[in-house]
């Protein structure tokens, strides 16, 4: 009898400790998976997007009588449907590119100011200065771009095109502001935070020690840069440049501001025309008929993979380099 | 090479010297190029904005107001902002926290955790107009929904996760594993462990992230165009029917060939930027109360 | 090319506080002067202000008069970057820059005073390495990064690098502090063997390496807790070891602190 009343008491308790134990572990089930399913739900977002763009583009592409990736035209609504990204990719491209080139020395200045020129004491303040170039949504720099600095520009246009005119570049009949180039200065203010942001981080990882040694040779500052945090942070900025590119390449609402958008490939930078693929789809989708959106979307998904490769690559640059050092 | 002489200490060959102060004046120069558009736009912004920054801009819509009208405001596209951010955020929020907290507490380094990172990467890229394509694609056209602030919420709240679970990650990183282990050994669940002693070491950081972000989608515009649509009056529901956001109000009025129109532009331009520095501001300044209790 | 140093009544600054208090001593050419002295006695902040690298940390600032023979090198019309070409420094840590491969590394401060030519170059170089003693290891493999090189051929290496330039005076921080035994005496070796060129400084925890490669052996004490590192006594490392002119030198040396 004590024995069994024992055994059950132990039991009992037992019992009441394993619930216990085991509420833990259905919170901690419920829990991790709730934790995983999140991880889940987002990689399935990420095929919705696919699928979804995939799904509501092919009937636009299989009712396109041009062919898609090499047509100029953009006639999606008409009773014979022709459209093609050509003209798009070039405009974005070349706006994009242009940014980049504009924007990279630029940023990399800035950073190499704010970690190795500045003061010590302003370094993050400065920073947090050129962050909050980031924090302007791009709305306000399309109203400040078309408002304010398209006017600027016209008349800088008029003077390259009257002194260097000569040039393919700035050649052209009648140049304005409202022009690849302007877009392309505008996209750069928008990308130059997020470059110089990851350069900075970069430079600031250099190590101490290879400042010092280059400074103990008698290296003059700007040597010490290029002997010690110049070389060691060069595929940092690589990367940091092709994030600002992908983010220049999908910018839509600034570009749509800022640039007249017209048909066809053009190398004159300083004539209002070009587009580029979020700028088609934010001016024109309000006017699009079925298979325009249809045509909009395909054209979106290229866009889509041409942002992907640029951040894939700029992620397996900085990868790369996780491996290297 | 080796004669010194007090000359030969007074500096490096002039060569150097100039290449060292070219490149001084260039990087200042690099940071002057970033402040002149950063002034030249919040001065633009401000001084104009102020023009119709009234009360009668907060409280007042756009119905009614013809083409060529003054007055009017930005109440409707206000209210939008406010219940699109909103919700994208009831939204983003615990998908992002708890894909940080999967990716740092449980995944490690496992394969789907990688797979995850990897995409968040993706998504992070991911042009925000293409966010608003998707939905459009979607919800709008294959469901058959119509265009309405929530439509444009989820469109945003695509754009929010990868920074939510970019910032809660850094975050819980940052945790000691001590914290962790401390409480392991003392037979504390994993999941109480997670929320009753991570998460909380971790809270202001993950604050400070997600009103950036936050601040981030309140002023895209692109995807919106696509799913909330333009209105102008007020609608208070954004399960229904079109609303307007403020980015929306800016696009649509700035394009405007008056005056009075560009006017209303860049009052609503003011109250974005202002709203968006107030929540940056405020997440820097919980990320620097923060940093004396890690310390 | 070895110079003599007078140092006079120097100060060294980390912001407001003091770090070392008039400090004045003489530094014979062609021999070995170790500094030793407890932690935070200022003695790697007096081998930072011999040629200039004090004043780099933000808020750093030195008074007073180093001479190194006729010349000072805190006088007003003097650059910091020209007096870091003349005295030589080497490192705690071994630092070769590390994207950079070995030759290049033993070429760079050349490089920064133009000397040019891939053969003029190589000639420098293999001299440097030949001099610091890794030759034989590396001659083969030039081309690879020298971050690849075991510590004792890394700090090896920033000695080929530093005295590849030629320098009037080598300081030397702590160099064997983050290496194995074996390569300590790699290093030890190679500084015996160079201060028939140089002036060597060398700064050490280790008081067994100050008795085995110094000449001359400085010892440093704090006046007491938050107050500045002083100069207790400099004299032959012999007598420092055996018949310490100072009580506190005997204490240290002899392990009651420190």
């Amino acid at each position: 009898m004590t024995s069994e009343t024992l055994e059950q008491g132990a039991t009992g308790s037992l019992g009441e400790r394993g619930r216990r134990l085991s509420t833990g572990r259905l919170g901690d089930r419920l829990f991790g998976i709730s934790a995983r399913g999140s991880g889940i739900l987002l990689l399935l977002i990420i095929a919705a997007i696919a699928v979804f763009l995939i799904a509501k583009a092919v009937p636009a592409l299989k009712a396109d009588k041009a062919n898609f990736l090499t047509s100029q035209e953009w006639n999606p609504d008409a009773a014979q449907p022709r459209f093609g990204v050509l003209q798009l990719a070039w405009g974005t491209l070349l706006s994009s590119f242009m940014a980049l080139i504009l924007a990279t020395p630029v940023a990399i200045g800035i950073a190499l100011f704010i970690a190795y020129y500045s003061p010590r004491r302003l370094a993050s303040g400065l920073g947090y200065v050129v962050d909050l170039l980031a924090a302007v949504p791009s709305v306000v720099y399309g109203l400040w771009g078309l408002q304010f600095f398209v006017p600027k520009m016209a008349s800088v246009a008029n003077f390259l095109h009257d002194h260097l005119g000569w040039i393919p570049l700035f050649g052209g009949d009648n140049v304005g502001g409202q022009s690849i180039l302007t877009a392309a200065i505008v996209l750069a203010i928008m990308i130059l935070p997020i470059i110089s942001s990851i350069s900075r981080e970069v430079f600031l990882q250099v190590p101490r020690a290879n400042i010092e040694a280059a400074l103990a040779l008698g290296a003059t500052r700007w040597e010490v840069i290029r002997m010690a945090v110049l070389p060691f942070g060069r595929s940092g900025m690589v990367s940091a440049a092709m994030l600002g590119l992908g983010r220049a390449l999908g910018e839509t609402i600034a570009v749509a501001m800022v640039l007249s958008t017209a048909g066809g490939i053009s190398l004159r930078i300083l004539k209002p025309g070009g587009n580029t693929f979020a700028a088609n789809i934010a001016n024109t989708f309000g006017m699009a008929g079925n298979l325009g959106r249809g045509a909009l979307i395909a054209s979106g998904l290229v866009l889509f993979v041409i942002t992907l490769l640029v951040n894939m690559l700029a992620r397996a640059i900085v990868a790369r380099r996780k491996e290297f050092v | 090479m080796s004669t010194l002489n007090q000359a030969s200490l007074r500096g490096v060959s002039a060569g150097r010297k100039v290449k060292d102060r070219i490149v001084q004046v260039l990087v200042y120069v690099a940071f002057l190029l970033a402040v002149i558009p950063l002034l030249s736009v919040l001065w633009t912004v401000v001084s104009k904005g102020a023009k119709r920054f009234d009360p009668d801009f907060f409280t007042h819509s756009l119905n009614g107001i013809g083409a060529n009208d003054a007055g009017g405001g930005a109440y409707h596209a206000i209210i939008g902002t406010v219940e699109q951010v909103a919700l994208a955020s009831v939204i983003a929020i615990p998908i992002g926290v708890l894909t940080a907290v999967y990716l740092v507490e449980y995944g490690r380094d496992s394969r789907l955790a990688k797979l995850v990172s990897f995409f968040v990467d993706v998504m992070t890229g991911l042009p925000s107009i293409v966010a608003g394509l998707f939905i459009l694609a979607f919800w709008l056209l294959l469901l058959g929904f119509s265009y309405s602030g929530f439509a444009g919420a989820m469109a945003l709240s695509i754009l929010m996760m990868p920074t939510v679970v970019r910032a809660a990650e850094e975050m819980l990183k940052l945790v000691p594993n001590d914290l962790r282990e401390a409480s392991y050994a003392l037979g504390v669940p994993r999941w109480r462990t997670i929320c009753f002693v991570i998460l909380p070491t971790a809270f202001t950081g993950i604050i400070t992230g997600i009103m950036l972000a936050i601040a981030r989608v309140m002023g895209e515009t692109a995807p919106l165009l696509l799913t909330v649509f333009v209105t102008s009056a007020i609608n208070n529901n954004p399960f229904q029917g079109p609303q307007m956001a403020l980015p929306l109000f800016i696009f649509d009025q700035a394009q405007r060939p008056n005056d009075v129109a560009i006017n209303r532009a860049w009052a609503a331009a003011l109250t974005l930027i202002v709203i968006i520095m107030l929540l940056n501001l405020v997440a820097r300044v919980i990320a620097r109360l923060r940093k004396p209790v890690s310390r | 090319m070895a110079k003599r140093i007078e140092i006079s009544g120097l100060n060294a600054y980390y912001g407001k506080t003091r770090a070392i208090e008039d400090i004045s001593m003489t530094i014979e050419p062609r021999s070995v002067t170790a500094f030793i002295g407890p932690s935070g006695c200022g003695k790697s902040t007096l081998l930072r202000t011999l040629n200039r690298m004090h004043e780099v940390i933000p808020g750093a600032r030195v008074e007073g008069k180093v001479m190194l023979d006729d010349l000072n090198l805190y006088g007003s019309d003097v650059d910091p970057v020209a007096v870091r070409r003349a005295v030589g420094m080497v490192f705690q840590r071994p630092n070769p820059f590390p994207t950079m491969s070995i030759f290049d590394n033993v070429a760079a401060g050349l490089k920064l005073n133009g000397v040019r030519g891939r053969n003029r170059l190589g000639e420098i170089v293999e001299k440097s390495l030949r001099g610091a003693n890794l030759w034989n290891e590396v001659k083969d493999r030039l081309n690879r990064p020298g971050a690849g090189l075991s510590g004792g051929q890394q700090q090896r290496l920033c000695i080929a690098r530093a005295i590849a330039v030629e320098p009037q005076v080598l300081l030397m921080d702590e160099p064997c502090s983050a290496l194995d035994p074996i390569s300590t005496l790699a290093v030890e070796d190679l500084i015996a063997s160079l201060k028939d060129q140089y002036t060597i400084v060398i700064v050490t925890h280790n008081m067994q390496q100050a008795a085995r490669v110094s000449d001359r052996t400085g010892f440093f004490n704090l006046a007491g807790q938050g107050q500045p590192g002083r100069l207790v006594e400099i004299d032959d490392t012999n007598k420092i070891f055996t018949n310490p002119g100072e009580k506190a030198t005997e204490d240290y040396i002899t392990g009651r602190f420190g």
